[in-house]
């Protein structure tokens, strides 16, 4: 098991020489993932408050499907994401096959289903509390999305998170549409997997160990951001 | 709440910055290399493009797939040149159309490799047919790419010229990993299975652990590489000025010259033999 110990030796190396290639990995893996959460957010949290509020007819449908969704693999989606994006599919014209585009597009597709069942679940249960509320007031659908969103900010942080999680540390999808390629599409995780390709099994684990301090450091900011804000909202 | 809009503004603005950057940075013509894991693997296009580079201004962006997935990928107009090393494949894809024209490129050999207490007794002997023979034989295990690929194609090659069943015995001592040659070398080596490998995979390997390499050195282990332009014909968007550009670099005297100064830890991983100048 030496290469645990060359990896943790490695790990650190990385991080004080704040390597230039490291940095361009890392910087895509977050620019991409990032992206796909801040668009998955927007499509899926008023998807999600729709299924928890909304009376309309395939609505149990909808929700079934879209948990369903939650256990898309990668894989999959990459495949599907490939095929559309091919200069043999549909959508070749836009020629964003191989780019950070196609994977924003691929980890867009995997997460949003996420975040909108969680996000159905949130608001489903702070509806509970507000439904006589509304009813009385005859407060509109479209408003009492809203409100329910706005007071549910704190928890659909959470969701948000698990997304975020989910598409940095996926590999399948982006290494079929974004190819790999060196010093345009290569992110944390396909590193990872090329260098365990290469044998190089310590620095694929030393890239890994990066790659969980940089989530660990993202939930810790965002969870003590939470913290305080919720301190200042309910004073 | 102020404070809170302030931090939301910077985020915004970065991120704007850093994705401009990113878009500035591709400005450069390139085109998109399909080929293998063994030549991007071990390190040849860090070696090669740089210098494509600074003579063309051209950018290379390698996508490194089995050779199966690389022909596909290409046949859906997914890339401007194809590297790879299967010749009858390579020459299917000229004639069905997909391909301009295919050319040598350089070549180098497969081994047959395994653990180094050698439980088939295969050490040595001339005949990777005979080697496959005895393997199968003695039960031995077998680690297969079962991928497609240009090294699994050459496997199979090799088992259609023995007596052996090796599909039969799948799962048994015939393991087929689907995955590329570095992660079936990580497998071989974490099982004591023989497997066969391309000698510069295996070369630039670092996870070797107690394997070496058993049988080499005979024409029937022979591994022919080929350039192939994609044909603007089939697919408008291929960028057939640049994708020339590359075919005709790498078949140059300078190209060749490049493929034969490349060495790792003193060896020489590819031999040119590009027949048109």
């Amino acid at each position: 098991m030496q290469d645990f110990g060359d990896a943790f030796a490695l790990a650190g190396q990385l991080l004080v020489s704040f390597d230039p290639d490291l940095r361009e990995i890392v910087g895509l893996s977050l620019r991409v993932s990032v992206t796909s959460v801040l668009i998955a957010c927007l499509l899926g949290f008023p998807l999600g408050a729709l299924i928890a509020v909304g009376r309309f007819p395939g609505r149990g449908l909808l929700h079934v499907f879209v948990s369903a969704m939650m256990g898309l693999p990668p894989v999959v989606v990459g495949l599907m994401v490939y095929l559309m994006l091919s200069n043999a599919g549909p959508l070749g014209s836009l020629q964003w096959l191989y780019s950070p585009a196609a994977m924003m597009i691929a980890q867009t597709v995997l997460i949003t289903p996420i975040i909108a069942a969680l996000t159905a679940q949130v608001v489903a249960d702070l509806n509970r509390e507000y439904h006589a509320l509304f009813q009385s007031l005859c407060v509109p659908a479209h408003r009492r999305v809203a409100a329910l969103l706005w007071d549910a900010r704190f928890s659909l942080l959470t969701v948000a998170l698990a997304g975020f999680g989910r598409a940095v540390a996926e590999v399948g999808a982006v290494m079929i549409v974004g190819g790999n390629i060196a010093n345009l599409t290569r992110v944390m995780t396909t590193a990872i997997a090329l260098e365990t390709a290469k044998g190089e099994l310590g620095l694929a684990l030393a890239l890994g160990m990066v790659l969980m301090l940089i989530a660990f450091a993202i939930n810790a900011v965002l969870m003590v951001t939470r913290a305080r804000a919720v301190e200042r909202a309910y004073v | 709440m102020q404070q809170r809009c302030k931090v939301l503004a910077w985020i915004t603005v970065i991120w704007g910055l850093t994705s401009a950057m990113a878009v500035a940075e591709n400005s450069a013509p390139s085109i998109v290399l399909q080929s293998t894991t063994s030549t991007a693997n071990s390190g040849l296009y860090e070696h090669l493009l740089p210098q494509f580079y600074t003579e063309t201004g051209i950018r290379v962006h390698v996508v490194a797939v089995g050779t199966g997935q690389a022909i596909k990928n290409a046949q859906n107009g997914d890339g401007d040149v194809l590297l790879v090393h299967a010749q009858s494949a390579e020459e299917a894809f000229v004639e069905a159309g997909y391909g301009v024209a295919r050319f040598d490129v350089m070549y180098n050999d497969f081994v047959i490799v395994g653990p180094a207490d050698d439980p088939a007794g295969v050490t040595g002997l001339a005949d990777p047919v005979a080697a496959l023979q005895k393997i199968a034989d003695t039960g031995s295990v077998f680690a297969s790419r079962g991928d497609d690929s240009g090294t699994h194609k050459k496997e199979r090659s090799l088992w259609w010229a023995t007596r052996a069943q090796p599909d039969a015995a799948s799962g048994r001592w015939y393991r087929e990993t689907g995955s590329g040659m570095g992660a079936t070398l990580n497998v071989a080596v974490g099982m004591g299975a023989y497997t066969l490998t391309d000698r510069a995979t295996w070369i630039s390997f670092k996870n070797k652990g107690e394997h070496v390499i058993h049988v080499e050195g005979t024409q029937a282990l022979f591994n022919q590489y080929g350039v192939i332009l994609v044909n603007p014909e089939r697919h408008a968007r291929v960028k057939a000025a640049e994708g020339q550009a590359f075919v005709d670099w790498i078949v140059s005297d300078r190209g060749q010259q490049a493929i034969a100064d490349y060495r790792l830890d003193g060896q020489q991983l590819f031999f040119p033999n590009a027949t048109v100048k």
